[in-house]
């Protein structure tokens, strides 16, 4: 609190000497100043956890998106590699006479495709069932998730400060129309509805990438109620302020006063709510996947690849297909919420540091 | 505020005739038609004909796919539930309803004992928390409740099956019983049975929502603690042990009741990832089954069900504002 005011003592004081500048020398050069803008940076990078959280992010982004270029295997590669699997198969049985032998008997079985194989330098995550490798997939999969967090999120956000911003502004019957919409879309059941958009995908058989598309687009239109509220609320507020008095006094326009005056000022809460919507987008992404309703089959996706853990037998001994892929999410989500809660610090005014 | 709750309560009949249109709507286009399956598969292939299939379909009200007969059908199917009549369940012959209230006890069972040890646990921690704000203490369990809240349901689930009950063998996963448990064994021992089989759903459960109630916890306590009583308080000579489990403690307290009232759909809804991966026989697994197999009926109640559990909690949450904080007045 302390530092803030003198910032803003030195603030005024520079005003002052501006004007009256009688030595010829100014105070702005010796005394430093910071924008509203560099000191939200500078309590930003402060806090250790976000910083944290920035680093994986651009952790993340940097391996999934330039990681599989380097990669020698694709998406759907097939290991083809042949595999000798040896069994050995031990039995026991009494002869007539009460002695224990034991026979072993060996099979030899060679498969054409080189499916779980182990952790080496050639996979460095293993392969899966269908002989994909991991690793390659895990990058392919955060590529989806990423993409799909980011255009989700920035559409939704476009369409929830448009209709926000128009029913906190105009308020009356345009208010009440959009908000009855967004209370619908608030409280309908996201699980269910996207088991039935699945439902509805298969019997249109959209069995290709453009059914993620549509699933993005669903994910965006039930999602961006929650960002016209946000929006219509802080501007009901800010509508009442002098600010906007004057604004009016001027005679700007609507346009011009909804997004230059009034937006603005709400950024702030819209850029936390975005970092925090996008882990709350990558988590639902994965869960769809793990559902198996999300992706079509075959891509690589983060939710996919933790679903090989509902078969038992990988559950039980192939913790390398299912949990790479558990713990990038939970890095991915974690690191936006790091974020997102240092920006909202930083943010804030009453913050003490 | 009796003007307020008449108004919201309008409000909310708008937003259910809303869901159920859009949903009604969705699972009409919907393919899987379990009628369909279930006439082809008990007729044989020389028997069946689309005449009489068509007619069946007529019988539940679902034969005309064009946008009037949609129309029509969901004039049906609101009149009915406005009577209180959810209609039967497709694929077995029981009432919705009483399919939704039998699987709900699981469910609901389990959502109440993770709530209870929730509030055991977040509150005093985040109370702890907040008056040793930037200690050791605050972040490590700032840290770890992230964690918590950033951590997937299915993947951590599957990790607590992977540990606990495949490696350790402590405790036993999938349905709510032993298999080979004895069918002469008496109550007890089932009950002892079934609590050993819930020990891990309700872990998950807890540990997943722990951090979210912890961190809201912190926050208002870290508010109160800046409030001009507390410092009355101190300034009056109370002990800090009197100040913290006094004053900051009830005060604590409002905020949390009110969203108390939030985790309605939650608590009654069941969860589907958490009980499929358990498989345990709540209602949100099958839900799941259900609407996979395209019942109707069933889908239609389940999902009004829920919606209708969310209305109710945004406004119970807005009216406990009302009763817990006499300075909130609702209504314009």
């Amino acid at each position: 609190m302390e530092e803030e005011q003198k910032e803003n003592l030195i603030s005024a004081e520079q005003e002052e000497t501006k004007v009256n500048d009688f030595n010829g020398e100014n105070l702005s050069d010796r005394v430093k100043t910071l924008s509203p803008g560099r000191t939200v940076a500078k309590r930003f990078f402060r806090s250790k956890l976000s910083v944290i959280g920035l680093v994986i992010l651009i952790t993340l982004f940097i391996i999934s998106f330039f990681g599989p270029l380097f990669s020698p295997w694709g998406e759907q590669q097939v290991d083809r590699s042949e595999k000798v699997i040896v069994n050995v198969e031990e039995t026991r049985y009494e002869t007539a006479d009460g002695q224990i032998v034991t026979g072993y008997e060996i099979t030899v079985e060679v498969n054409d495709v080189n499916s779980y194989s182990d952790i080496n330098k050639q996979h460095w995550l293993g392969t899966d069932s269908h002989g994909y490798d991991v690793f390659t997939r895990l990058l392919y999969g955060g590529r989806v998730s990423l993409t799909i967090g980011f255009l989700v999120v920035i559409v939704e956000t476009l369409l929830g400060v448009v209709l926000g911003g128009l029913a906190g502004y105009f308020g009356g019957k345009v208010d009440n129309a959009i908000m009855r919409v967004t209370d619908i879309l608030y409280c309908i059941p996201t699980l269910p509805i996207m088991l039935i958009f699945s439902a509805v995908f298969d019997s249109f058989e959209i069995t290709s990438i453009i059914r993620l598309y549509y699933m993005m687009a669903i994910l965006t239109l039930i999602g961006w109620a929650g960002t016209a509220r946000l929006v219509r609320g802080q501007i009901l507020s800010l509508r009442e302020q002098e600010f906007m008095l004057a604004a009016k006094c001027s005679g700007l326009s609507v346009k011009r006063k909804i997004f230059k005056h009034l937006i603005p000022n709400v950024l702030p809460q819209l850029i936390v709510s975005m970092t925090l919507g996008l882990g709350s987008i990558i988590l639902t992404e994965a869960t769809l996947g793990f559902l198996g309703i999300g992706a079509p089959e075959g891509t690589a996706t983060w939710g996919a690849m933790i679903n090989t853990a509902t078969d038992k037998y990988n559950l039980s001994y192939f913790p390398n297909l299912w949990i790479p892929a558990g713990i990038c999410i939970t890095l991915a989500i974690l690191a936006f919420n790091f974020v997102g809660d240092g920006l909202r610090d930083a943010f804030d005014p009453k913050m003490k540091r | 505020m009796f003007k307020y709750v008449v108004k919201r309560l309008l409000q909310a009949i708008f937003i259910l005739v809303g869901i159920s249109l859009i949903l009604y709507i969705l699972i009409r286009i919907m393919p899987v038609n379990i009628i369909r399956d279930k006439y082809y598969a008990t007729h044989a292939q020389s028997d069946a004909s689309e005449e009489e299939l068509q007619k069946i379909l007529d019988m539940y009200n679902l034969g005309d796919n064009s946008f009037k007969g949609i129309c029509y059908g969901w004039w049906t199917w609101i009149s009915n539930f406005i009577r209180g009549d959810l209609g039967n369940c497709l694929s077995r012959s029981e009432a919705v309803g009483d399919v939704i209230f039998r699987n709900m006890g699981l469910s609901f069972a389990i959502s109440f004992i993770s709530l209870i040890l929730q509030l055991l646990i977040a509150i005093p921690l985040g109370i702890k928390c907040a008056c040793n704000q930037y200690s050791k203490l605050d972040y490590t369990v700032t840290v770890l409740t992230m964690i918590g809240i950033s951590f997937p349901s299915f993947f951590f689930a599957n990790i607590v099956v992977k540990i606990f009950a495949v490696d350790l063998g402590w405790f036993p996963t999938g349905s709510l019983t032993s298999a080979d448990l004895p069918t002469t064994a008496n109550g007890f021992t089932v009950f002892v049975n079934m609590v050993w089989h819930l020990i891990l759903p309700i872990l998950v459960l807890t540990v997943l929502s722990i951090g979210s109630m912890m961190r809201y916890t912190r926050t208002n306590t870290l508010e109160v603690l800046n409030a001009d009583y507390i410092r009355t308080a101190r300034a009056k000579g109370l002990s800090e042990n009197k100040v913290v489990y006094k004053h900051v403690f009830r005060n604590t307290l409002i905020p949390l009741v009110t969203t108390l009232a939030g985790i309605l759909p939650g608590l009654f809804g069941g969860s589907m990832i958490i009980e499929q991966i358990f498989s345990l026989p709540g209602i949100g697994n099958t839900a799941y089954e259900l609407t996979q197999k395209g019942d109707i009926p069933f889908i239609m109640g389940y999902d009004m069900f829920i919606a209708t559990l969310t209305v109710i909690g945004i406004l119970l949450t807005d009216i406990m504002y009302a009763i817990v904080d006499p300075r909130v007045k609702l209504g314009k």
